[in-house]
């Protein structure tokens, strides 16, 4: 009797902790949407300047707000938006922004590959969700959680991104309202948001990498800075950008033994 | 409010093209195993592509010389690094980066 209670005990025992490592083990695999839009908000003072410098210089680019907005809405793409304007402003023919536009975004080419094998278990709509929404600051975000050996998931990446989308697509139409007094934004800073976000990314990166691989990644960040610089004499650092990183990763891979 | 003609085809043109490289390679990895050197390969990417994107901005682009680099995205660059090393912050670094750029570009 005593012994039928005590596995009873025990299977209740079990039972219990089962359960309890079942809900710690499910809050770890499902970071919910809004952990995603709280590691979001560390990002959104960059996105917030960039987006307001865009809009000043979208509505100095003749663009109405109308405009400006749609731009955000569909394109979504710092850089891109920025060249787009500066082309209109030149007064490009259609084919020489849209071609520009292509090559600018073939980046997003290199960030969709790193992330997209983490979803492949999720429906393709989900996916197309995902990667349609993917910046530059976004993917940053998310290798970081993964380099901190956290999970991601779809829900958790929507709250990352459609936080991040719709404070940009906001912010645009606050920048080209403000257009008309000020004229110039890169006299405020705001352009440098952008770079100071990559640097915050970049060393937030370098705090989780092994020890002994410090030197190899320092190694890299010296090529791909020289690349840059040389690359840059011969084309568009838009596209220098694709190629240093393409060779800086391959070095990785050569000289990683 | 209006929307010109011209730029409502630009608008949806580049929304095209901007949203292709960013869904295909989420379409192609679902149907395709990567070889462990691929993964590798891509485990690299991102301080690459920050480190590029950081590069980038110390171009000046709008020179005439084959090669001239941005001072005032260098001077205001030391100021951010230290931040974001010190205090790990993204917010922090964002601000303290901007206040020097606009500092640097006020002195200069």
């Amino acid at each position: 009797m005593l012994y039928k209670t005590d596995i009873h005990y025990n299977e209740r025992m079990g039972g219990v902790m089962n359960v309890q490592l079942n809900s710690i083990y499910k809050e770890e695999v499902r970071p919910s949407f809004l952990e995603g839009v709280k590691d979001c908000v560390p990002t959104l003072i960059g996105y917030i300047s960039i987006a307001i410098a865009m809009g000043i210089v979208g509505a100095s680019s003749n663009l109405t707000v109308l405009e400006v907005g749609l731009l955000a809405l569909f394109v979504y793409a710092g850089s891109a938006q920025f060249i787009i304007c500066a082309l209109l402003a030149a007064g490009s023919p259609i084919s020489v922004i849209i071609f520009t536009t292509f090559i600018v975004n073939i980046r997003h080419f290199l960030l969709s590959m790193t992330l997209a094998p983490q979803f492949t278990s999720y429906s393709l709509l989900k996916n197309i969700g995902i990667g349609s929404l993917l910046t530059d600051e976004s993917f940053g975000v998310a290798v970081n959680k993964l380099a901190r050996k956290e999970t991601i998931n779809d829900t958790w990446m929507n709250g990352l991104n459609l936080t991040a989308y719709s404070v940009w697509v906001v912010s645009c139409v606050v920048g080209a309202l403000l257009g008309k007094w000020i004229p110039n934004p890169e006299a405020f800073g705001l352009d440098f948001s952008l770079t100071a976000m990559f640097v915050a990314l970049l060393v937030s990166l370098f705090q989780t990498i092994e020890h002994k691989k410090l030197k190899l990644y320092l190694f890299l960040i010296i090529i791909v800075t020289a690349l840059m610089i040389g690359l840059s004499m011969f084309m568009p650092t838009y596209i220098a950008i694709i190629i240093a990183t393409v060779i800086g990763a391959t070095i990785g891979v050569v000289k990683d033994k | 409010m209006s929307v010109n003609i011209t730029v409502f085809w630009i608008i949806i043109g580049c929304a095209l093209v901007t949203l292709i490289p960013r869904i295909l390679p989420f379409i192609i990895v679902r149907n395709i195993q990567l070889p462990p050197v691929a993964i590798k390969w891509l485990s690299f990417i991102p301080v690459c592509i920050f480190t590029a994107l950081v590069a980038d901005s110390l171009i000046n682009k709008e020179a005439d010389s084959l090669i001239s680099m941005d001072w005032n995205v260098i001077l205001a660059l030391i100021p951010t690094i230290l931040t974001a090393l010190y205090t790990k912050s993204m917010a922090i670094t964002v601000i303290v980066g901007v206040v020097c750029m606009a500092g640097i570009r006020f002195i200069m």
